[in-house]
């Protein structure tokens, strides 16, 4: 009976562990995210183009993350990509002045939003936005603006 | 010569043809086992997987770690070390959780099912079974077969799982790639097709392993020797079928 018993709870917890596995893999559920809503606040900024930013990217500020994309949603009214993150609430004297822009990590890596340090004594607080942004660069608009320009200056 | 070729071609035709006609009779009575036998085919998964575990999880961890430090290294190079889990997840799901975790399969559990049939038929128990009027088919074979068919997707999840956190520990722990970096960059690079691809394989490689291996213990010669043989022809046999197999169903996936 004890046999039985021993052999039923292997193959439970085998069979357990199979099925979790199996959604893991399907859902990719991720659990490591390391910013939960309770210490953290959202702050908001309005892009004209976000490029490839995808929903948890990181916001660096000086390099170091402080934060995560939390959603992306176009706004049809102005007619701009409105991205909102969390912040890390350790990181709570950030001016009300800093602007955000869209960067990319290396040449093929993933892109993820900076932060520069503005000079106002005022802080970002939960639903704040963020005034001065900047899109996204779009290499195909480099590339353009490029050849427009040497264009130009071959006929001068 | 031209004739001894001809008589071994057609051996193998008649094995072959032998192993279809086996396979059909170990699906003719799977659903009566799986209804009316079910204790049987709890003990063989129990055998066939829960057993397995801990080999399918080490090897998982290292295979990931090791995708972890290739990928990192090479991918660091285009400045791009952030798509490491991208790169091990694809790898992983699609290819080397069903693949190694069909061999390893086959070298844990494919091995004792044939040894232990062929013993069986060695010692004459299942002639014994079929004087009590017990039919072998349904008490030894469909519930070994059944029992590694079912274990085999289960494995191959859980070392493809474990595989990826194997490559979290190396990329992000100590390699210090982003972490949300390494789950976006897979979240966004893996479609859920590539991972039905490899839930696909992982179930036609279990069936596979466990019908060859089952079927080299019922064909075993019955003696020390022939069990020893079969062993060692179902580990072969089994990872033969499971890369070709592999490349077939890639290329009808792609």
């Amino acid at each position: 009976m004890q046999q039985t018993r021993s052999v039923e709870l292997g193959t439970g917890l085998f069979v357990f562990l199979g099925v979790a596995a199996l959604f893991f893999l399907t859902t990719q559920t991720t659990g490591s995210d390391g910013f939960s809503a309770s210490d953290s606040f959202k702050v908001t900024a309005r892009f004209e183009n976000i490029g490839s930013l995808k929903n948890r990217a990181p916001v660096a500020m000086s390099g170091v993350t402080i934060g995560r994309v939390t959603s992306i949603a176009f706004d049809p009214e102005r007619l701009q990509a409105t991205v909102s993150f969390a912040i890390d609430s350790k990181y709570a004297r950030i001016p009300d002045d800093s602007d955000a822009s869209i960067l990319t990590s290396g040449l093929l890596g993933s892109q993820y939003i900076g932060l520069q340090a503005g000079g106002s004594d005022l802080y970002l607080q939960d639903g704040s936005e963020i005034q001065f942004t900047q899109s996204a660069v779009v290499l195909e608009n480099l590339i353009s603006k490029y050849l427009f320009n040497s264009g130009s200056g071959s006929s001068e | 010569m031209l004739k001894n070729l001809y008589y071994e071609f057609k051996e193998f035709l008649r094995q072959f043809g032998a192993l279809q006609i086996f396979f059909l009779r170990l699906l003719k009575n799977s659903p009566r086992v799986l209804f009316r036998r079910f204790g049987l085919v709890v003990q063989q998964v129990y055998n066939a997987g829960a057993l397995s575990l801990v080999i399918i999880m080490v090897c998982g961890v290292f295979v990931g770690g090791v995708l972890g430090l290739q990928g990192y290294a090479n991918l660091a190079r285009f400045n791009a070390a952030d798509s490491v889990g991208a790169f091990t997840a694809f790898a992983l799901l699609k290819e080397l959780g069903p693949v190694i975790t069909a061999l390893l399969f086959a070298g844990r559990a494919g091995t004792a099912l044939a040894s232990e049939i062929g013993l069986m038929k060695a010692t004459d128990q299942l002639a014994a079974m079929e004087m009590m009027a017990i039919n072998p088919i349904r008490r030894v074979f469909v519930p070994r077969f059944l029992g590694g068919a079912i274990s085999m997707p289960l494995l191959a999840a859980v070392f493809s799982a474990v595989g990826l956190f194997g490559a979290h520990i190396v990329a992000v722990n100590l390699l210090g790639v982003d972490s949300g970096a390494f789950w976006q960059q897979m979240q966004a690079g893996l479609d859920p097709s590539d991972v039905y691809e490899g839930i696909v394989k992982s179930v036609v490689f279990g069936i596979v392993a466990s019908l060859i291996a089952v079927w080299e213990g019922y064909n075993a010669i019955p003696t020390a020797e022939g069990v020893g043989r079969a062993t060692t022809r179902t580990v072969v046999i089994t990872a033969i079928c499971v890369l070709i197999l592999d490349f077939m169903i890639t290329a009808v996936a792609i």
